[in-house]
């Protein structure tokens, strides 16, 4: 208690130095709670809109589909099982056929995937209801993304060829029905979502599909040994691995900040323990152990990391909150690089992060106040009193 | 030795390393002290004044020989034991005051209180007694930064009667201070020797304070050259 005590008065009693010492910690702090706040907020709302718009509750996979292969699209797709037909019947399941096309948009040529999904399904955000529309042209939905890097609209009619499932080229023509907006680049970039069972007529695959997304809500689940179970966490690994390297990559940062204010710490606890030595002396003459003193300078380091957490919740916790309740607008042009992100991120501080950050600080802040202050223990008390320079 | 000696020290040697060699700055020094003595060790600078009061302070350790105080030798204390010894028993005071600078009057007295872990109530009579014998009662919230050095060296004092130690050890108090404070002081001290049988141990090569002291003890290079008892300002 009288370390605190002690250590308390002799810190508001060094004054600027002290809080310039606890602005940069408490910078540091804040940075390093935003950023991670940040990460943490564009992680959640990544994962809730990948499964709102692309993976449902978990996907069933052809054996031989590879996302990152569109070669093996000719050679992934089977029928579905009367079981599971009945699941689809049920809303709990929702197939999907993919394949490659062409198409040709205002004379120019754009490689593209297909994907048929029913228009009655439920699971996924897809505005497929535009797909019951009835025409002379296949109906088709798209995204913003696609829209621009096809330059077409809504209305816009283009034809599309491709290769059925025995090699024969066909073509017809695409009416856009609807252009969606999604932060999901996974169901946009490249692709043109049409009624399942048009594509199943194209590819002269009838009832056959790539994959199937099951409902978040499906509670038991079949088992099959025709299809490949990916659950929502290993098809979020994508995500989850690139928010991970933000993290590590933010962690440098994080290590510079706190390095620069331990610094500052560290130079205060040597240039104190150095001008104060017949303080030192006058403690040990008073009764304190050596180790006592060297207790006393580690509190008082280690407490300008309680400063700057005073300090960093002051003007950080109202920051903080207006961000979290406003969102982070990300630049524009974002949602191009092909990853999982929200045009406005709201940042998650969670208690944990709170917390652990304050550790971090406070025992980073204590172990560069305890380095210097364990020349105390080596001192002699006659010759700290004689106090070197006065 | 006598039932109220409160130290005595025995062919004690105290010795510095230097350079590639050694020096000694106290050399086989035998001496007693009794409780309630007002008592003055005297040399120029450089005779192993501060060292003496240090060793008998339980700050530094004899080289050789032993000097037993309040029945602890200071050769075998731990750095514990020392630090209590200190804690309970013993007050400094310093020619430099030391007081803490954060601190206010109130509390750098308060201090070896918070150290000894007395009760709060307790503590804060004790404080203003303290200030009361020293006449400083009217500067509780200063900071030593807004006292005089007379002042300054009254909290000293306070600070270290404030727990009725059984020894003080003064290593030249008046050597910051002009006539009138060094007096004023030394009465206060003398007073306090009479009231509480406090032994008082001065370092000293101050006249002023000479005048004070009831026994003389001279120190030449580390050797004890004379040891006198006074009898009201007549040298015996
Ligand atoms: N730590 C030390 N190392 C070397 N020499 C010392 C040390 N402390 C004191 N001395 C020497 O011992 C002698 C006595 O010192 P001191 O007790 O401080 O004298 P005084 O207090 O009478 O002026 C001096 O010559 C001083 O230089
Ligand atoms: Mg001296």
């Amino acid at each position: 208690m009288i370390t605190f005590r002690l250590a308390w008065r002799n810190l508001i009693g060094a004054g600027l130095r002290t809080w310039l010492n606890a602005i940069v910690l408490s910078f540091a702090f804040v940075v390093i709670i935003w950023h991670r706040g940040f990460l943490d907020g564009w992680q959640e709302e990544a994962r809730v809109d990948t499964i709102a718009w692309e993976i449902g509750g978990g996907q069933f996979w052809h054996p031989n589909y590879d996302p990152f292969d569109p070669f093996t699209l000719e050679d992934s797709h089977r029928a579905l099982s009367d079981e599971l037909l009945n699941y689809v019947a049920e809303g709990k399941i929702t197939p999907v056929l993919i394949s490659q096309a062409t198409i040709y948009p205002n004379g120019r040529m754009q490689s593209v995937v297909l994907k048929g999904i029913p228009a009655e399904q439920q699971i996924l955000n897809l505005p497929t209801n535009y797909l019951s529309e009835t025409g002379t042209h296949i109906p088709v939905i798209i995204g913003t993304r696609m829209a621009s890097s096809a330059k077409v609209k809504k209305g816009d009619v283009f034809s599309i060829r491709w290769r059925d499932a025995n090699g024969t080229f066909d073509a017809a023509n695409a009416k856009i029905v609807s252009i969606f907006k999604t932060n999901v680049g996974a169901v946009d970039q490249g692709q043109l979502w049409l009624p399942l069972s048009q594509l199943q007529n194209m590819m002269r695959l009838p009832d056959e599909a790539s994959l199937l997304v099951v409902s978040p809500e499906i509670g038991e689940q079949p088992q099959s040994n025709e299809w490949q179970f990916q659950s929502v966490d290993e098809l979020l690994k994508e995500i989850d691995t690139i928010i991970k390297q933000k993290k590590v990559g933010g962690s440098i940062l994080y290590i510079i900040l706190l390095a620069m204010a331990m610094l500052a710490i560290f130079d205060t606890q040597v240039l104190s323990i150095f001008r104060r030595q017949k303080e030192i002396g006058t403690h040990i003459a008073l009764g304190m152990t050596r180790g006592q003193v060297v207790r006393l300078f580690t509190v008082e380091g280690a407490m300008h990391g309680i400063f700057a957490a005073a300090l960093a919740a002051a003007y950080g916790i109202p920051l903080l909150t207006l961000q979290a309740k406003h969102g982070f607008a990300m630049p524009a042009g974002t949602d191009d690089y092909g990853i999982t992100i929200a045009e406005r991120i709201f940042p998650a501080y969670s208690f944990g992060l709170v917390l652990g950050t304050t550790a971090v600080v406070l025992i980073t802040a204590t172990i560069v106040s305890f380095i210097p202050a364990r020349k105390i223990a080596k001192l002699q008390p006659t010759e700290a009193l004689k106090g070197k320079i006065q | 030795m006598h039932n109220s000696t409160i130290i005595n020290i025995t062919n004690l040697v105290k010795r510095f390393p230097i350079g590639g060699g050694q020096f000694t700055a106290l050399d086989d020094i035998n001496l007693t002290f009794e409780k309630g003595e007002f008592t003055g060790v005297i040399g120029p600078s450089g005779s192993g004044k501060t060292t003496l009061l240090n060793i008998i302070g339980s700050l530094d350790t004899p080289s050789e020989g032993d000097a037993i105080v309040l029945g602890q030798s200071i050769a075998q204390l731990s750095q514990k034991q020392a630090a209590n010894l200190r804690n309970h028993n013993l007050g400094f005071i310093f020619q430099t005051y030391n007081l803490l600078p954060v601190y206010s009057t109130f509390e750098n007295v308060e201090y070896p209180l918070l150290l000894l872990k007395m009760p709060v109530n307790e503590r804060k009579k004790a404080v203003m007694e303290a200030l009361d014998w020293v006449g400083l009662t009217d500067k509780t919230n200063s900071k030593p930064a807004q006292l005089s050095g007379g002042e300054c060296q009254r909290v000293a004092i306070a600070r270290a009667m404030v727990k009725h130690p059984k020894i003080v050890l003064a290593d030249e108090p008046t050597a910051n201070l002009d006539a009138e404070n060094s007096h004023h002081i030394l009465q206060t001290m003398e007073n306090l020797n009479q009231e509480l049988q406090t032994t008082f141990i001065f370092s000293t090569h101050d006249d002023k304070v000479i005048k004070y002291l009831r026994r003389q003890i001279k120190l030449d290079d580390g050797k004890v050259a004379s040891d006198n008892l006074i009898e009201e300002g007549v040298v015996q």
